[in-house]
């Protein structure tokens, strides 16, 4: 009787934007086990793909949809000059093999020489592949960012790689609703970025706050955001333990996607169904909920060893037992982390020196992310003791930058300007860091060796990236005249 | 995958929380195309010390646990990218049952993949389990612990729990719905990408 009951609460009660996509996708529903949702766009790269290629073959199958499926690569390669041979092998070899597979079972391809190459979750969108209320679906945790356009978009490990590849499905728990409310307004936008607003709230829910849900982020803070910026937050739900993280389309969401290489012919007809269908009803319940308001936050920096580490710029760094608040185990890893970042309890933020700074990363290297940090460094020079470099997120950021002189700003205030790929957010390929160095990274991750063994990341926007590069330590970008 | 047999050793305590997937298996190992092979790299960064040598103070380092193959460990384990590599090297080290309070929600999915059994207890049994020091068995069918003077019992998912004892393959399985993925993709309103 109480699960009938239920039943009927249920069904008079509103969906969340998650529910009705979820709902929309479903194969096959079992009761109290995983459901099967079907995959409208399969994103492959090629680190998380080789296993799975190898298991079709092993088992006689072939991809069911190669015309839902799209690969490129971007985790391994350099971004140096591309006319010359990758020289580890091991990389080569990857790349290679990404390039057989894609051959052999009939996958386009965005290969290293392509204009439509980057970060897999950068071209997405950039392409027009990525749409309001599919389900998308990559061997990569930061599939999230494609929730920015309201979309139900996840990472999978390998073996779900094959299981997509072989029947364009998956099997999932249904995860509950998760309603990250972002209220207020920034005093300036060009200072206090999303990134800001993103590591705030991971620093509020922790790195385990959203296990177990899929977010939808709501509120004034958010539909003021760009696209872009929408998509750093998304980005980052996975910091925050969320597999997936969505915000309701918009019109910015429909112009965004109007006109690209590969939106669909009947684009109007779908706007005119997402409008109807793709939002959160009045009378729908969260299993969850948190409210940041924004009107006073500040710049971000992280200082431990995983993003819910991380505090304002004009804070110092905390004490284990002021960052642990009586919890033990997070007491010992807040030490751990002070001891691998070597940094003191106490040490205000801005005087921090740094070696490296990283412009980059699915999370931050698009378009308004490199004309941003552009503007905190035209007619200066990165500090001497500084080494710096932006790697645009794909090579069409990079095209739309050159069209720009964007390019020009970094290089005459002797940044390095690279091609496009993952780079050292994760050190898959040459850009690392030595033992030791310190990083201000626009990246997603600053783990023990993220970004080399023994290097020390902190996590930042990229104007604050920009304005360390400059000044040699953190600065309040707050304080720059930035517009 | 095999299936997921009875289980009896000592348990390795891995004091941390939050330990991420670049610390499992750090990225510089991801360039393999294959799945096997992975066990040499577990932990790197935590066993070697920069030149090579094997750092004495790390845990796995020590020979009373060479048998292992259950890892008791701390909340949210497994957490940042979806790397099955992870898994995969701990599966290959040896490692079958991991506890813990918590565990990331792909690295939890991925195990079931690789026949290694994830079982989520509260902290306070954690920590117990941390310190216990003769073997105990795993048995998944009954859902149970054994040490050596209590039993403890764990719940996992029913559908999670048959794939491990019948070392199912997924695909075949989801293959036997063909009729109504075919069903779904008449009526899907997403069109194809090219």
């Amino acid at each position: 009787m109480v699960s009938s009951n239920t039943n009927q609460i249920r069904i008079k009660m509103g969906k969340t934007l998650f529910e009705k996509i979820w709902d929309a996708h479903v194969v096959v529903n079992k009761e109290n086990s995983p459901s099967l949702i079907y995959v409208d766009r399969h994103l492959v790269h090629e680190v998380t793909s080789p296993q799975a290629f190898d298991g079709l073959r092993m088992n006689h199958r072939s991809v069911r949809r190669p015309d839902l499926t799209i690969a490129t690569m971007d985790h391994n390669v350099p971004t140096n000059d591309r006319s010359l041979p990758i020289l580890d092998q091991t990389s080569a070899i990857q790349i290679q093999t990404l390039e057989k597979n894609c051959k052999d079972f009939g996958i386009q391809l965005f290969d290293i020489n392509s204009p439509n190459q980057g970060i897999v979750h950068v071209i997405g969108p950039q392409l027009g592949i990525t749409l309001p209320g599919s389900t998308i679906v990559c061997g990569d945790s930061h599939t999230s960012t494609h929730g920015a356009f309201g979309a139900l978009a996840f990472g999978i490990g390998t073996s779900d790689v094959e299981h997509v590849l072989a029947s364009q499905t998956i099997w999932l728990e249904k995860p509950r609703s998760f309603e990250i409310r972002v209220e207020g307004k920034r005093k300036n936008p060009h200072a206090v970025t999303a990134k800001d607003i993103i590591l705030s709230i991971i620093k509020n829910i922790g790195t385990a706050g959203g296990t177990g849900t899929i977010i939808e982020y709501t509120g004034e803070g958010i539909s003021d955001l760009s696209m872009e910026e929408r998509m750093t937050i998304c980005n980052m739900s996975i910091e925050g333990g969320a597999r997936a993280g969505l915000v309701a389309p918009d019109e910015k969401t429909f112009d965004y996607l109007r006109n690209r290489k590969y939106t669909p012919k009947n684009y109007e007809s779908l706007v005119t169904y997402w409008k109807e269908n793709l939002k959160t009803d009045i009378d729908a319940k969260f299993s969850k909920s948190f409210t940041l308001n924004i009107d006073n936050i500040a710049p971000q920096v992280s200082w431990g060893t995983n993003p819910g580490m991380t505090c304002d710029v004009t804070e110092s760094i905390p004490t284990p037992e002021d960052y642990s608040k009586g919890d033990q185990n997070q007491k010992k890893a807040a030490e751990k982390a002070l001891e691998y970042m070597d940094l003191k309890s106490g040490t205000p933020i801005t005087e921090i020196k740094i070696d490296r700074v990283f412009i980059g990363s699915c999370t931050n290297a698009r378009l308004d992310d490199l004309i941003e940090a552009s503007k905190v460094i035209k007619g200066q020079k990165v500090s001497q003791n500084v080494r710096a470099m932006v790697v645009p997120g794909s090579q069409m950021v990079k095209k739309q930058a050159e069209e720009m002189g964007i390019d020009k700003i970094f290089t005459d205030a002797k940044f390095e300007w690279r091609e496009a790929g993952c780079s050292m957010c994760l050190g898959m390929n040459p850009d690392i860091l030595s033992p030791g160095e310190r990083c201000a990274s626009t990246s997603n991750r600053n783990f023990e060796g993220r970004q080399g063994v023994g290097g020390r990341t902190h996590l930042v926007s990229p104007v604050m990236a920009a304005a360390a590069a400059v000044e040699g330590h953190f600065v309040d970008v707050r304080e720059l005249d930035l517009k | 995958m095999d299936a997921f047999k009875k289980i009896k050793t000592i348990v390795t305590p891995l004091d941390h929380v939050n330990v991420d997937t670049d610390q499992i298996v750090p990225k510089q190992f991801l360039k393999l195309v294959q799945k096997s092979g992975f066990g040499k790299y577990l932990f790197f960064n935590w066993r070697f010390k920069e030149n090579g040598d094997k750092n004495q103070n790390f845990i796995l380092n020590d020979k009373k646990y060479q048998n292992s193959k259950i890892l008791v460990t701390g909340d949210n384990f497994g957490c940042g990218s979806s790397r099955e590599h992870a898994v995969w090297a701990l599966k290959d080290y040896g490692f079958s049952v991991i506890i813990a309070p918590s565990f990331a929600d792909i690295f939890y999915s991925n195990c079931f993949k690789n026949g290694v059994l994830p079982i989520k207890l509260e902290e306070k049994i954690v920590e117990k389990l941390k310190h216990e020091l003769g073997e105990i068995e795993v048995d998944l069918e009954n859902q149970s612990l054994k040490t050596d003077h209590e039993q403890i019992s764990f719940d996992i998912d029913f559908h999670k729990k048959k794939i491990l004892l019948e070392g199912l393959d997924d695909i075949s399985q989801t293959l036997q719905f063909e009729d109504k993925i075919l069903e779904f993709e008449k009526k899907s309103k997403i069109p194809s990408v090219l």
